[in-house]
C-alpha cells in the first residue's frame, strides 16, 4: 500500500514548505496547499525531484469558510496528516485602531485554521486515524501590548487544538500543538532577531516531523522558548501590565 | 551590517539582501549601487561581501528537473552541492566535482570554478557546468554555454560573480556504484617523495596529500598521501553491499564557541601535526571509507572557522607550474617552517592540465594552507605571494583576502583581459565586491 499524503495547509510560506521537505525526506507524499497554487510549480518540482515522492498542488483560502467542503472533496485522498501553518502577523498600530484589519488577523490565525481543522477533525474521526498539527505561536502563551491582536488569536487556536485533542484522543485521531518562538522567516525578515532564540524553517519542519512520529502534544521548537515562556506566563499580572513587552 | 567569509577576515560593513524571487533579484541588481551575490558564505575572504550591497542568494534553492539517462541536474544557484548528494547520491548519482566541503552553493561552485581532489583527472568544477543562466547588468537573464556568448561563459567559470548574477545552471553528475571510497594513505617522508607518489599515481582518480609544514631540513615536506577511488559493489561486504549507495548517517560536532588566541601555537600545531602523521603512517595504508568522511572531514566540524578565534584567519593558496613546482614548493616550505607558522591543514595537490579564461587551476602543483590572524601573518603571506610569482605561480581567489593588486597583475596577465571584459560588458559598476575593489578588478 502506499502511504497517504501530508496535507500542508499555508504551503506558500517558509515554515510550510520546510514541514513539506521534513516529511517528504521520510518519503510521505506531499499535498501543497495555498492561495494561488499554481505559483508554487517550482516548490512541487523541488520537492518531488529531492526526495522522489509525489506532490500535488491545491487551491486553499484559509478566508474562504464556503469552500472548505469542495476544498477537501477535491483532494485526490484524504491526507494521513494535516498541518496548518497558515498565519498572518500584520501590524498592531494599525490593528490597534482598524476593525477589519484586525477581523483579518483573527480570522486567518484562528477562525479559518480552527475550521478547516475542525472539518479534516471530522473525516479523521469517521476513518478512525491520523494526525493534525497545529502551528500557533509562542505570543498566544500571554497577551503583550507588542502584539495582543495576533497573539490572541493564536491563543484562541492553542485553546482549540487542546479541546480537539481531548475530543479525539479516545478515536485514533492525535492533535500536535506546535509553538515555534522566532523563526527566520519572510515574515520576519529585516527584524532585529536574537540568534539564539530565532530557529529556521528547516528545524520547525525537523521539530515536526519528530512531534508526529512520536505523538508528542505540545512542542516548542527551540527549548529555550518553553523556559521563557513560563517565566513570562508567572509574572504576576500586577507587575505584568507595568512592563514594556 | 556587518559581515565576513568564512575566514573572519576582513570585517565588511554591508548591505545585505535576500531576494526571494527573479523580480526582487532585477530590482537589487538594476539598482544605482553595485551588487555581488553571495552564496553559502564559504570563500574564504571578501570575495562574496560586497562594500555596497550584498545578494544572499539562498532562496534560490530550488531543483527544476533531472534527466535520469545523462545525470544532467538543473538547479538554482543557491542550491547546496550537500543538497544535490543528499537527493542523488540514493540514485546513484555524484557530483563529477567537489572541493572540501558539501556546504557550498551550485552558484559559489560556479564562480569560483572550485577543484576537488580528481582536477589531475577530471578538471575543475568549470568541466560538469552545460549551462549558465546568467543575470547581466540590465536585469535579463541569458542563457550561456561553450556555444552562446563562450566568453562570457569562460570568464564566469572562476569568475567571481563578477560577471552577473548566477541564477540557474545545468551540471552534470556523475554515475557511482556506491557511496564508498577506496581509500590508500602512503606516507612520504619528504617534499620529493611525495612529488613522486602523485606522478606514479597520477591515473588514480583522486588524490591529495595533507603536509606537515613544522617539519624542516630533511623532513621538510613530510606528507602523507591520500589516494581515492569510487567503490564498485564487488569492493563491499555482505553487510554493506545491502545497501551499497547508503553509507549512513553521522552526526557533526559544532564548535560551539571561539577558541581563545593561546590555543593555536607553534607547538600544539606541531604536536598535531606530528600526531597525525605517526597515527597515518602507522595506519593500514588501505581503507574502506564512507563518501562524507572521505570528502568532507572538516564539514563534520560544524563552524569549525571558529578554532582560530575572533580575530580569523587567511588561507593561502597558490598553483605553481610543473617545471619550477619542486623549487618552488621547497622554498614556500621552507619560509613556513623558518616563521614556525604553519597550520593544521596544510595541503599539496597535483593539478592537471587546464585552459581557463580566468580560474585558478593550471597543470602543477598547489599548495594551501591557512594561518590565525596575528602580527606577523600579513608580512609573511606577502613573503609568500612573492616567492610564488617568482617560480610562476598563481592565487586562488576564493581563499584570497588580502592579496595586493599589483600582486595579482604581476602573478596573472589574465586579469588586465578579465578587468577589460568587464568594462567592455558595462559589468564594473553594477557588479563589485570588496575583493575586487582591493584588487582592482
Amino acid at each position: 500500500m502506499t502511504a497517504l499524503p501530508v496535507l500542508i495547509l499555508g504551503a506558500r510560506s517558509d515554515m510550510g514548505l520546510a514541514i513539506a521537505h521534513a516529511f517528504a525526506a521520510a518519503g510521505h507524499p506531499i499535498q501543497l496547499a495555498a492561495r494561488g497554487s499554481a505559483g508554487l510549480e517550482t516548490a512541487r518540482t523541488d520537492l518531488a525531484l529531492r526526495h522522489g515522492v509525489e506532490v500535488t498542488l491545491h487551491d486553499f483560502d484559509v478566508l474562504d469558510r464556503d469552500g472548505f467542503d469542495g476544498f477537501l472533496g477535491g483532494l485526490p485522498n484524504l491526507p494521513e496528516v494535516a498541518v496548518s501553518v497558515v498565519g498572518y502577523m500584520g501590524e498592531q498600530a494599525e490593528n490597534e485602531q482598524d476593525l477589519a484589519q484586525a477581523a483579518l488577523v483573527m480570522r486567518t490565525n484562528y477562525e479559518g485554521p480552527a475550521g478547516i481543522l475542525a472539518l479534516l477533525a471530522n473525516r479523521f474521526e469517521a476513518r478512525g486515524s491520523g494526525t493534525l498539527v497545529g502551528v500557533s505561536s509562542v505570543a498566544g502563551d500571554r497577551g503583550r501590548a507588542t502584539n495582543y491582536v495576533y497573539g490572541s488569536a493564536k491563543a484562541g487556536f492553542i485553546a482549540f487544538l487542546s479541546g480537539l485533542r481531548n475530543r479525539l484522543a479516545k478515536k485514533g485521531v492525535h492533535v500536535v500543538t506546535v509553538l515555534p518562538g522566532f523563526v527566520n522567516t519572510a515574515m520576519t525578515e529585516g527584524l532585529d532577531l536574537p540568534e539564539k532564540l530565532t530557529a529556521e524553517p528547516s528545524e520547525v519542519g525537523a521539530a515536526v516531523l519528530k512531534a508526529v512520529q512520536k505523538g508528542r502534544n505540545v512542542i516548542y521548537v527551540r527549548r529555550i522558548w518553553w523556559l521563557v515562556m513560563a517565566i513570562i506566563r508567572n509574572i504576576p499580572e500586577a507587575v505584568f501590565k507595568k512592563l514594556k513587552l | 551590517m556587518k559581515l565576513t567569509g568564512w575566514g573572519r577576515f576582513p570585517v565588511v560593513e554591508t548591505q545585505l539582501r535576500a531576494p526571494r524571487d527573479v523580480a526582487a533579484l532585477q530590482a537589487m541588481v538594476t539598482g544605482d549601487e553595485p551588487v555581488i551575490a553571495r552564496g553559502n558564505g564559504r570563500s574564504y575572504g571578501d570575495s562574496a561581501v560586497g562594500t555596497h550591497t550584498t545578494l544572499d542568494m539562498r532562496h534560490f534553492d530550488h531543483m527544476l528537473s533531472f534527466d535520469a539517462e545523462t545525470g544532467v541536474l538543473v538547479a538554482e544557484a543557491g542550491v547546496l552541492l550537500g543538497d544535490v548528494i543528499d537527493a542523488f547520491l540514493p540514485r546513484g548519482w555524484f557530483p563529477m566535482v567537489t572541493p572540501g566541503t558539501k556546504f557550498v552553493t551550485l552558484g559559489g561552485a560556479i564562480a569560483a570554478d572550485v577543484h576537488g581532489k580528481n582536477h589531475h583527472v577530471d578538471g575543475s568544477f568549470g568541466t560538469c557546468v552545460d549551462w549558465i543562466d546568467l543575470m547581466g547588468p540590465d536585469g535579463q537573464i541569458r542563457r550561456i554555454s561553450r556555444d552562446d556568448d563562450a566568453d562570457l561563459f569562460r570568464h564566469t567559470l572562476g569568475g567571481m560573480g563578477l560577471t552577473g548574477v548566477i541564477v540557474r545552471t545545468a551540471i552534470r553528475l556523475r554515475p557511482v556504484e556506491t557511496a564508498w571510497i577506496n581509500q590508500t594513505t602512503l606516507p612520504a617522508p619528504d617534499l620529493g617523495t611525495a612529488m613522486d607518489l602523485f606522478e606514479q599515481h597520477a591515473h588514480v582518480p583522486y588524490s591529495v596529500a595533507w603536509i606537515d609544514c613544522m617539519s624542516r631540513g630533511a623532513h621538510l615536506g613530510r606528507s602523507l598521501v591520500m589516494l581515492g577511488d569510487h567503490a564498485k559493489r564487488a569492493d563491499l561486504d555482505a553487510k554493506k553491499a545491502r545497501t551499497p549507495l547508503d553509507a549512513g548517517h553521522k552526526g557533526a560536532l559544532s564548535v560551539p564557541f571561539d577558541f581563545p588566541g593561546f590555543a593555536l601555537n607553534r607547538w600544539s600545531v606541531r604536536a598535531f601535526n606530528e600526531l597525525y602523521y605517526r597515527v597515518g603512517a602507522w595506519k593500514p595504508t588501505k581503507a574502506l571509507v564512507d563518501w562524507d568522511t572521505y570528502f568532507y572531514p572538516l564539514d563534520a566540524v560544524l563552524k569549525w572557522n571558529r578554532i582560530y578565534g575572533r580575530r580569523g584567519f587567511a588561507q593561502f593558496q597558490c598553483v605553481l607550474p610543473l617545471d619550477t613546482a619542486r623549487a618552488g614548493l621547497t622554498e614556500l616550505l621552507e619560509a613556513i617552517a623558518e616563521a614556525g607558522a604553519g597550520s593544521f591543514l596544510a595541503v599539496l595537490k597535483r593539478f592537471g592540465p587546464q585552459d581557463s579564461a580566468f580560474s585558478f587551476p593550471m597543470e602543477g602543483y598547489t599548495l594551501a594552507l591557512d594561518f590565525p590572524m596575528k602580527p606577523h601573518t600579513l608580512p609573511l603571506l606577502d613573503l609568500l605571494d612573492a616567492i610564488a610569482v617568482t617560480h610562476g605561480g598563481r592565487f586562488y581567489l576564493a581563499k584570497d583576502s588580502r592579496m595586493r593588486p599589483d600582486t595579482l597583475r604581476e602573478a596573472d596577465s589574465r586579469a588586465d583581459e578579465f578587468e577589460a571584459l568587464r568594462e567592455a560588458r558595462g559589468l564594473k559598476d553594477h557588479f563589485a565586491s570588496a575583493q575586487s575593489e582591493r584588487l582592482s578588478l
